[in-house]
């Protein structure tokens, strides 16, 4: 199944856009949507491994199942304040 | 209370909104825009956020705040878009029947907002260059 996920600062930088598509197995975790966007974005794929990932308006761990229509988003260490 | 403005921060404002006959101490504390960075000198900062998610994550912690500490009130305001040197990119006021609730919430609070609220900043330095920050590499 493809899984949009949402991209900010850095990554979406390198991606060049706001979200992509990431194809994973109908089960798939959050750890999995993680590695699928590394190997995506190799340029950032350091970051991605120290991000948050969230499902709607909640951080998600990685062992959390993701459904094909999530809300997922890729939240890369924040610098708010 | 919590805001996210593209507008500048008027902090007068947010210290008189938590005013209270019922408050016997008021913290306001700033963050603002620094001009040097390990060395570099920055010129401005863009701040980018995650709406939905930015907004969520303030409020939980305005709301854990308060249930931590006996506030009479609480207002955090964060700004985004384009900020140049010494302006002002966070505001959170606080007040409390006694100063140290009120010391203690707001520490806690700009603490808690550098670790989970989807917010990020990028550094345009003197030299043309820019840079996400992303703490922790």
């Amino acid at each position: 199944m493809n899984v949009r996920v949402r991209l900010f600062a850095a990554v979406r930088e390198a991606a060049g856009c706001e979200s992509v598509e990431v194809d994973v197995r109908e089960d798939a975790t959050i750890g999995e949507v993680r590695r699928r966007l590394a190997e995506r974005l190799p340029a950032v794929a350091e970051l991605i491994r120290r991000a948050m990932f969230t499902v709607g308006t909640q951080y998600a761990a990685d062992d959390q199942e993701v459904a094909p229509n999530a809300d997922v988003a890729c939240i890369p260490p924040v610098s708010g304040g | 209370m919590i805001q996210l403005t593209t507008n500048p921060i008027d902090t007068q404002a947010v210290l008189e909104a938590v005013r209270s006959p019922a408050a016997g101490a008021v913290v306001l504390f700033l963050g603002t825009v620094r001009e040097m960075t390990a060395g570099r000198q920055t010129e401005s900062l863009d701040y980018e956020y995650y709406g939905e998610m930015a907004h969520a994550q303030l409020a939980r912690l305005e709301t854990e705040a308060r249930q931590r500490w006996d506030l009479v009130e609480c207002l955090v305001v964060h700004r985004t878009g384009h900020l140049p040197v010494g302006e002002t990119s966070v505001a959170i006021a606080a007040s409390a029947a006694h100063r140290r609730a009120a010391f203690d919430a707001a520490s806690w609070l700009i603490d808690r907002i550098k670790q989970v609220v989807p917010i990020w900043k990028r550094e345009n330095y003197a030299d043309g260059t820019h840079e996400w920050s992303h703490p922790g590499g």
